[in-house]
């Protein structure tokens, strides 16, 4: 057990920090959040100084153009980004993290070659095509039909709570192209153009005010086969390479970002009084061991990842629930400290803890993520 | 960074638990609770042989020269087992107090919230132990005794062996008990998953509902959790890593074992059953080494002294 850098670490890290310094305060001021179009120019521009300055893909393989960054690598980008205050990966997130890793595993030459690229320099923009009204956790649930009528597929259904879908270029779509099969078997996962006839994007607002996300309806979309990855009816598996990368180290930086802010809450209880309140001190102090602890295990996952190839394990089910739950616990205390002021949308700390109502929904809700622990890890069997 | 256990650790710990599953499984463990807390001075010698007492102490000294995080592995299996006696005092005692390093000498301590563990039997007591008074104790397997006058009249003075020499007293026997709660914790959830398996109701194993299931999964999480805290509080001795270590361990070991009893039904609350051990065990280690309210104090403090990020 090891918790010391080695100085190939140390010395990326030294890199790192010196040049987010020095690029940083270049930076064009950060977009509103409904400003989609500036946060797409925003988003893409971080991207394109990533590109150039080598630090794009990094976790991505190095024949689809990544820089092969081990874990730790990885895991040192993350925390220093963080900690510089670098903008997040925002609009590219579904790209680098998601469609990118999938198309680079499963991709055909010729996929990789026109997708990956464009992705790493900050040229195009992806959404993630999964959920829709009816097929939320129970994805395999969905039921937008693609069904083959020459070279093309032709695509209707609807999908929901895709981000970004309003300023993307491409969207990973799964669709069900056998009906007949069982219902994990007949998906498939398409790559579908965004300025496709037949698309129409309805923003929704959510409960933090802003629109977030959209609703996508598809009205007899045509989609080329040749924008297939995998088999026909194999989208499933396809899909499961995707979210265990998903799982893995997306919340890092996040991480790294509430220990801050909890540091920041304390400092602030002091100036206004709060801090002589015992109780409070105590939930601030256990908040503290929380947030230790996660980042511990963070380590421990990125350490166990990196012994075995880079793949992640099932730790980011476990991480996933203890951390969306101690996000919500850290702005509810944060709400305490703040005192009636908790109530005024003008509060930065207000709205984040509108937006960490998410975090036990998103990318599975807890109650899936239990399931997942109990039957994947713990070896319990399947209800019914 | 390769925050994994190494292949030396890993054997320690499957050494340590091979011992302790010969000497003392679940028989052992029954029939110490039917015979009563006296201890197995025969075990004690055998632990010493083992090198469980001297771990830490230089093998210059007679030790075997290793460092924190093994004490903590295998302090973790104590913990599994629910390995009776004052292993702690013991252990902090080699190279101070003779036999203590091979188990010949039993030792216990006053802690700093005025408890002893296992008076009446130790050969030595470090601390002030006047006009102690006996509890009838919640747990079978740990005598305790109340001294009166408490705050200070803990192990201060104790010079512990090894690298981490600078360490007072208080936060190893924090860190060691953390390592024997995360042990209880994880015995706890598979005992819980071994009964949602092969208990049957409605016709199915009721680990197949899911109301069981999330309960075993919490489990498993408070777990995994407690685990990379102690194990990266032994590798960096930081006293608010060792705090924070401490409270997620209680945490695990406490509610770990509450589960487990609820997930094993009325059978859960019967004295044939080792589930309330379990319990018993962890909320007696609760009171050692300062409370929660002391943890969480000096973990808040750590959020304004601007140190330790």
């Amino acid at each position: 057990m090891d918790l010391t850098y080695t100085p190939e670490e140390e010395e990326f890290r030294a890199r790192l920090r010196e040049w987010l310094a020095e690029v940083l305060p270049s930076l064009p001021p950060k977009p509103s959040p409904d400003d989609w179009p500036g946060r797409r120019a925003y988003d893409l521009g971080w991207q394109r100084m990533l590109y150039d300055a080598g630090y794009a893909g990094l976790h991505w393989p190095v024949d689809a153009g990544g820089r092969g960054a081990t874990p730790t690598q990885h895991l040192i980008y993350l925390e220093e980004t963080e900690k510089a205050g670098a903008p997040y990966v925002g609009a590219n997130f579904v790209g680098l993290l998601h469609a990118g890793p999938t198309i680079a595993s499963e991709g055909t030459p010729a996929q990789r070659a026109r997708w990956l690229p464009p992705v790493l320099r900050g040229e195009e923009v992806w959404c993630q095509g999964f959920s829709e009204p009816d097929a939320g956790s129970d994805l395999a649930a969905l039921r937008t039909r693609a069904w083959r009528d020459g070279d093309d597929y032709v695509v209707s259904g609807s999908k929901i709570w895709t981000s970004h879908a309003e300023v993307a270029d491409w969207c990973e779509l799964l669709v069900r192209t056998d009906p007949a099969a069982p219902k994990h078997r007949g998906i498939s996962w398409l790559a579908m153009p965004m300025d496709a006839p037949g698309i129409t994007v309805r923003p929704l607002r959510t409960l933090a005010g802003s629109t977030e996300f959209a609703e996508v309806f598809l009205d007899e979309v045509r989609v080329p086969v040749s924008h297939r990855l995998g088999a026909e009816n194999d989208g499933w598996r396809v899909t499961m390479v995707t979210l265990s990368y998903e799982r893995g180290t997306a919340f890092v930086g996040e991480v790294v970002a509430c220990r801050r802010v909890l540091g920041e809450v304390a400092r602030e209880a002091r100036k206004n009084g709060r801090w002589d309140d015992p109780a409070l001190r105590r939930r601030l102090g256990g908040l503290n061991a929380e947030f230790r602890a996660l980042w511990r295990l963070t380590q421990w996952n990125v350490s166990e990842a990196q012994r075995n190839g880079g793949v992640p394990g099932v730790g980011g089910s476990v991480f996933k629930l203890r951390y969306s739950h101690a996000r919500q616990e850290l702005y509810d205390a944060a709400a305490e400290v703040l005192g009636p002021e908790a109530l005024d949308l003008g509060r930065q700390w207000t709205l984040d803890r509108l937006s960490s109502l998410s975090y036990t929904i998103a990318a599975g809700t807890s109650q899936i993520q239990h399931n997942i622990v109990a039957e994947r890890i713990l070896g319990l069997p399947k209800g019914r | 960074m390769d925050f994994q256990l190494t292949d030396d650790q890993r054997a320690l710990k499957a050494g340590v638990r091979e011992l302790l599953a010969g000497r003392f499984g679940r028989e052992r463990l029954r029939a110490a609770v039917d015979e009563g807390p006296r201890l197995d001075r025969a075990l004690w010698r055998e632990l010493g042989e083992a090198g469980f007492f001297a771990l830490r102490l230089p093998e210059a000294d007679g030790g075997v020269g290793l460092g924190l995080p093994e004490a903590v592995l295998a302090f973790e299996e104590a913990g599994r087992v629910l390995l009776p006696g004052p292993l702690i005092a013991t252990h902090l005692a080699a190279g101070v107090v003779d036999g203590a390093a091979t188990g010949e000498t039993v030792v216990t301590a006053v802690d700093g919230g005025g408890l002893v563990e296992w008076l009446a039997e130790a050969d030595v007591v470090r601390g002030d132990a006047t006009g102690a008074e006996p509890l009838r104790p919640v747990d079978p397997l740990t005598p305790l005794h109340r001294v009166p006058v408490s705050g200070g009249a803990g192990l201060t003075d104790v010079r512990p062996v090894g690298s981490t020499g600078a360490l007072p007293t208080a936060p190893l026997t924090s860190l060691f008990t953390a390592a024997e709660q995360l042990g209880t914790a994880a015995r706890a959830c598979e005992t819980a998953v071994q009964h949602a398996r092969t208990r049957e109701q409605f016709g199915q194993p009721i680990g197949a509902f899911q109301a069981v299931k999330h309960l075993c999964a919490q489990m498993l999480v408070r777990v995994e959790l407690a685990r990379a805290a102690v194990y990266a509080a032994a590798v960096t001795a930081d006293p608010v890593d060792i705090a924070a270590a401490r409270l997620l361990a209680d945490e695990a070991a406490v509610r770990g074992a509450r589960d487990c009893l609820q997930v094993h039904g009325g059978m859960g609350f019967t004295w044939e059953s080792d589930v309330h051990l379990c319990l018993k065990r962890a909320w007696t280690r609760t009171q050692r080494a300062g409370t929660a309210t002391e943890s969480e104090e000096l973990l808040a403090a750590d959020l304004v002294s601007g140190v330790g990020r």
